[in-house]
């Protein structure tokens, strides 16, 4: 039957069997090679869209994060300045009294760094280990410059007897390698002891795992309160007919809108010993006039603030997934013999878990990470661990200090930010 | 919302607690926003309502503190007419820090937008590789906690070529801290997850077909892209830069690390005056942020409802 001029048995070889040849477009190209081809163009042609942006996003981003975090591991400031010093470092084992060499590669190196003007950010760098002794470089510099004369412990001691402090030295020893994990250590509230064992600090010292402590408690806290008071209002709006729904969504949604400062100044003005909330409680009878209570600057005026800020953030991704929950379900159950407690918890509540876990994952990622609203209302006790990263970078000035805290939060950060790509999918992530 | 006719007494009063819960949750959403607007128009500097205010007496409201923000860091706040509003327009600080949010805002949503849409054209087709990680990245700046963005901005803005010359870019440029430039770079990169986020939620309902249809009628990509795509992902254009828009308004950590003193905007303004001692004044600015919100909202609303019209995808 078939006829070499029927086209319909042409097609029908070339497609099921493979024996004929492959399929041709209307050039002669194999079919296979072309449709490679031009899936290779469109591939190309999507990446160059997107490729903008991308190298924007890495260059003023992810290239600035990542040399910030560089800093937590990498301080050159001593070891670059006092070469001589730290090559004497790097060649006597930890342990070794340091000898007429080492106070002779100390001078140089001081008398080096002072004529570069550079003896400030030595001082700054030992002055994190040992707080105080920035001046000690600073002014042994100045004297320095007039010259020295050997024996140079004894000269250096005649300067200032401080030199002699083994603890100076301990911290010397540990600033000459530029690559270090001391700042990790630290941001831990532990150092290395002079027999290089690893230890905790002194109790009073140890601040950063508490504050640490405190932000993910407090996070979670946040968390806890943004769900159980965003879970009924997500309830009511999936549930009403839409335009009432709607009407009712602009009071979650004006909140969002609203500037953050805005909102914190609220708060201020609100919990305030003279503000309005106290006020209507000394009204009430409820407190007396003398009795005022302290809301703010303290953990509770944190609390009260960040759970406002956040709420719209829960309550956002509940609805959305409630929306979806077929009514009928509950129905069904209540149908069944389910009390309406039952039909709640075994039936409806399960099928927001999605959200929930959405909603819950958005706030804690951006709770851990709040700088604005704890340094206007947090006082001392509801500081957070981004507040002590930005003491580092405007006070204090230890920058890497600051670098290795950032790394920590940012680590854990990353890590929520995977589980919520994972569990959610970000492209999931809606606003407004 | 009604309650079903089977529910028990006990329901019932479940089901109108659960109302009034729900009224008390709305309430402590939008009663703070709303109270420090009565707040003011106090005559007094305290921050609470007085009798005065109480009793509605017109004596106990003035615009003190709005006047106050306007007088505030000019030469002559005493001078009349025409050159109290030039000297106002040309010296006090808030409406210096107004330009400045205005100028920077503008910019920075430009960059954003421009950029934001092209790739989430990119990202929106099946074809486009690595889309999970690149979309990630994308994103990570809204996900990344400000403080940390802001100190890794700090260096990098302080010295950006010798930054770059790490990654193999030339290294003969100044310095961008302190200037609009870094400021509006900073900000854009802010404000681009939202363009990306609400540009791609318009174009998951985006029927490939019409442009299909569009080529096989002889439109060329590119006239394609302006008549056809565009004017339907357009509303979900405008309110992602809206939103990159709101970013950069409202952003403050970044301003504080990398912007100079001729960079102050109007957070960083609130920011200081909060810090230092708070007067009223700081409550009329909140007002007028506050209005300047809800007209934000309402036009971020009507375009979602435009955009769900035009696209036919009907509110559930």
């Amino acid at each position: 039957m078939a006829n070499a001029l029927d086209p319909h048995a042409a097609i029908a070889t070339t497609a099921s069997g493979l024996t004929g040849g492959a399929l041709r477009t209307a050039d002669g190209r194999p079919l296979v090679r072309a449709l490679a081809r031009s899936q290779k163009r469109a591939r190309r042609r999507a990446f160059l869209l997107v490729l903008p942006l991308l190298a924007f996003v890495l260059i003023t981003f992810v290239v600035p994060i990542g040399q910030m975090l560089q800093r937590s591991f990498y301080n050159d400031g001593f070891s670059a300045n006092m070469p001589q010093l730290s090559q004497w470092f790097a060649d006597h084992p930890r342990g070794t009294e340091p000898d007429e060499a080492a106070w002779a590669a100390l001078a140089a190196d001081l008398t080096a760094s002072a004529e570069a003007r550079t003896i400030g950010v030595v001082g700054t760098r030992i002055n994190y280990d040992v707080p105080g002794t920035r001046s000690l470089f600073t002014s042994t510099g100045r004297q320095v410059r007039r010259g020295l004369e050997p024996p140079y412990r004894a000269a250096l001691l005649d300067i200032n007897d401080d030199w002699a402090e083994p603890r100076l030295w301990s911290a010397m020893r540990e600033a000459s390698r530029p690559v270090t994990g001391n700042f990790y250590l630290a941001a831990l509230d532990r150092s290395r002891a002079d027999d290089g064992s690893i230890q905790q600090v002194e109790p009073r010292q140890r601040v950063y795992v508490m504050l640490f402590m405190r932000t993910f408690w407090l996070s979670l806290l946040i968390t806890a309160i943004t769900f159980v008071l965003g879970f009924p209002i997500a309830h009511l709006l999936a549930t009403l007919p839409m335009r009432r729904s709607n009407l009712l969504m602009i009071l979650v949604l004006l909140p969002f809108w609203t500037s953050l400062l805005v909102r914190t100044t609220s708060w201020m003005v609100l919990l305030q010993q003279q503000g309005v909330i106290n006020d209507i409680l000394v009204w009430l009878g409820v407190i007396g006039g003398t009795g005022r209570l302290q809301m703010i600057y303290n953990q509770t005026g944190t609390i009260i603030a960040m759970t406002h800020i956040l709420l719209p953030f829960m309550i956002l991704p509940l609805y959305s997934v409630m929306r979806t929950i077929n009514p009928s379900y509950v129905r069904a159950a209540r149908s069944l013999g389910a009390t309406s407690w039952t039909a709640f918890r075994r039936v409806y509540f399960p099928q927001t878990l999605p959200g929930l876990g959405a909603g819950a994952l958005l706030v804690f990622i951006l709770a851990v990470g709040y700088y604005i609203t704890p340094a206007l209302v947090g006082g001392s006790s509801g500081q957070l661990i981004s507040n002590m990263i930005a003491m580092h970078m405007t006070d204090t000035l230890n920058w890497s200090m600051a670098a290795a805290l950032a790394a920590l939060l940012l680590a854990a950060v990353l890590l929520l930010y995977w589980v919520y790509d994972r569990m959610v999918g970000i492209d999931n992530l809606k606003l407004g | 919302m009604a309650v079903p006719t089977y529910a028990s007494p006990l329901e019932r009063i479940w089901h109108y607690a659960y109302l009034v819960i729900c009224g008390l949750i709305f309430f402590f959403l939008i009663a703070p926003i709303v109270v420090i607007i009565p707040l003011s128009f106090n005559v007094e500097p305290y921050f609470t309502f007085t009798d005065r205010m109480l009793s509605f007496d017109p004596e106990g409201y003035s615009m003190r503190w709005y006047r106050s923000l306007l007088t505030f860091g000019m030469q002559n706040p005493n001078a009349t007419g025409w050159a109290f509003w030039s000297d106002a327009w040309a010296n006090a600080n808030w409406i210096k820090a107004a330009k400045n949010s205005i100028i920077i805002g503008v910019f920075s949503t430009l960059l954003a937008t421009v950029l934001g849409t092209l790739a989430a054209l990119g990202l929106s087709r099946p074809e486009m590789p690595f889309r999970r990680l690149i979309m990630a990245i994308l994103i990570s700046p809204m996900i990344v906690p400000l403080i940390i963005t802001a100190t890794g901005m700090f260096f990098f803005y302080s010295n950006p070529c010798e930054m770059l010359g790490v990654v193999g870019l030339p290294t003969n440029c100044g310095r961008l801290a302190g200037t609009y430039l870094g400021v509006i770079l900073a900000h854009a990169t802010l404000g681009i997850p939202f363009v990306i986020i609400t540009v791609t939620a318009t174009l998951v309902g985006f029927d490939q077909s019409l442009n299909r249809a569009a080529a096989s009628l002889g439109a060329g990509p590119r006239t394609t892209f302006f008549r056809v795509t565009m004017p339907l992902i357009l509303p979900g254009v405008i309110s992602g830069a809206l939103f990159a828009f709101v970013t950069s308004f409202d952003e403050v950590v970044a301003v504080l690390f990398i912007a100079g003193p001729d960079q102050q905007t109007i957070p960083r303004q609130m920011w200081n005056g909060i810090r230092e001692q708070i007067s009223p004044a700081i409550l009329a600015v909140a007002t007028l942020l506050v209005i300047f919100s809800i007209a934000l909202l309402t036009t971020v609303e009507l375009l979602r409802r435009r955009s769900e019209r035009i696209r036919g995808v009907t509110p559930r």
